[in-house]
């Protein structure tokens, strides 16, 4: 127990200590590959555009219109995309890219998603995590597709 | 006396649940397929709901949530997975490509083989909105780490230049060296071995 706990406040520590994979600029964790339609970003307060190119960070709420649809790449190779009417927040994402330790959270509020785990995944099974209002996935790899929907009874 | 206050209680308790299941939220539906991997790599998720657990470790195996109920494991198809998930695979970005390219011993220099990769890889940028560049260098296992960390971040520079001078931008392209690190083909220390002398790039 003494032992595991220990490997974690190392693991800590290294995520920590150590710089992460920077995409375009430094917040970045990932980018906007592929935009139809309507599709925002929900960070800090404001909502903006989402384009192709455009930074992804930690935090950022993506949300797609009715006729909206947009894929993401991240810095550790993992893709994610949603289809229309979809929420995806990005809870958490750290990665060290010499040892492909890491993090990796995300929550689908409804909506459609298609994920391929990366990196993160394979190193450390269960390092990529997917909720849903009712459930949580651990991604141990490596393709798998999520819906949510809510409708009146 | 005390029999019928707890009977009571336990109908206002079933009514209450009847209740709430019938009337109060929206009933919301949840659906989690495991896809083939494309890659044909092993592949697994675990679905959590309250203390019910259960693995999806074939294709196309399928956990549904329906409302308040249980987690039920089932199976899907290919059509339901193409009818549910059609626009999100649709707007799924491209597969990251490797390519690997080859130096001279203790050089920064290409093998004559490796030149035409670097067509390949512009071809590769090509095809892609917005793409960026990872390109990670490698040496054998002949010499020292501080003399292998500098080469190998000095053949993955050279890669960059040789990328920024045929017009892809820079601040596109990430070089990193690992020098004699992650050898491709595991010798013992000190021996010279070709195919360690590389530098791989990463397109996505």
């Amino acid at each position: 127990m003494a032992k595991w706990l220990l490997s974690i406040a190392g693991l800590l520590f290294l995520l920590g200590g150590l710089p992460m994979a920077s995409p375009a600029r430094a917040a970045d964790v990932g980018q906007i590959k592929v935009a139809k339609g309507t599709v925002q970003i929900q960070r800090d307060g404001s909502t903006l555009a989402g384009a192709v190119g455009m930074g992804i960070r930690p935090s950022d709420v993506v949300v797609t219109g009715a006729d909206g649809s947009v894929g993401i790449v991240f810095a550790d190779a993992s893709l994610l995309s949603a289809g229309p009417g979809s929420v995806l927040a990005i809870e958490r994402f750290v990665f060290d890219s010499t040892t492909h330790e890491g993090a990796f959270e995300t929550r689908l509020q409804k909506g459609t998603l298609a994920a391929v785990s990366g990196k993160i995944a394979k190193r450390t099974p269960d390092a990529m995590k997917i909720r849903t209002p009712s459930t949580v996935l651990a991604v141990r790899g490596t393709e798998l597709a999520v819906q949510v929907v809510e409708s009146a009874p | 006396m005390r029999g019928r206050a707890g009977a009571l209680a336990l109908g206002l308790l079933a009514l209450s649940l009847l209740l709430s299941a019938a009337c109060a939220r929206p009933s919301r539906q949840e659906l989690v397929v495991l896809l083939p991997s494309r890659d044909g790599a092993p592949s697994a998720v675990e679905v959590t709901h309250g203390q019910t657990r259960t693995a999806l470790d074939q294709p196309y195996d399928a956990a549904r949530l329906r409302g308040e109920g249980r987690l039920e494991k089932g199976r899907s198809s290919e059509g339901e997975v193409r009818g549910t998930f059609g626009t999100a695979l649709d707007a799924q970005p491209l597969r990251p490509a490797s390519f690997t390219v080859y130096f001279l011993e203790g050089k920064d220099e290409l093998t004559p083989e490796s030149l035409p990769v670097v067509g390949q890889i512009l071809a590769e940028l090509a095809r892609r909105p917005a793409p960026e560049i990872f390109v990670i260098g490698h040496t054998d296992a002949r010499g020292s780490h501080a003399a292998n960390d500098a080469l190998s971040l000095q053949r993955a520079g050279r890669m960059r230049d040789e990328l920024v001078k045929r017009g892809v931008p820079a601040e596109r392209i990430h070089v990193e060296g690992r020098g004699k690190r992650e050898l491709l083909i595991s010798t013992p220390d000190g021996v010279a071995e070709p195919r360690n002398r590389r530098v791989e790039i990463s397109v996505r």
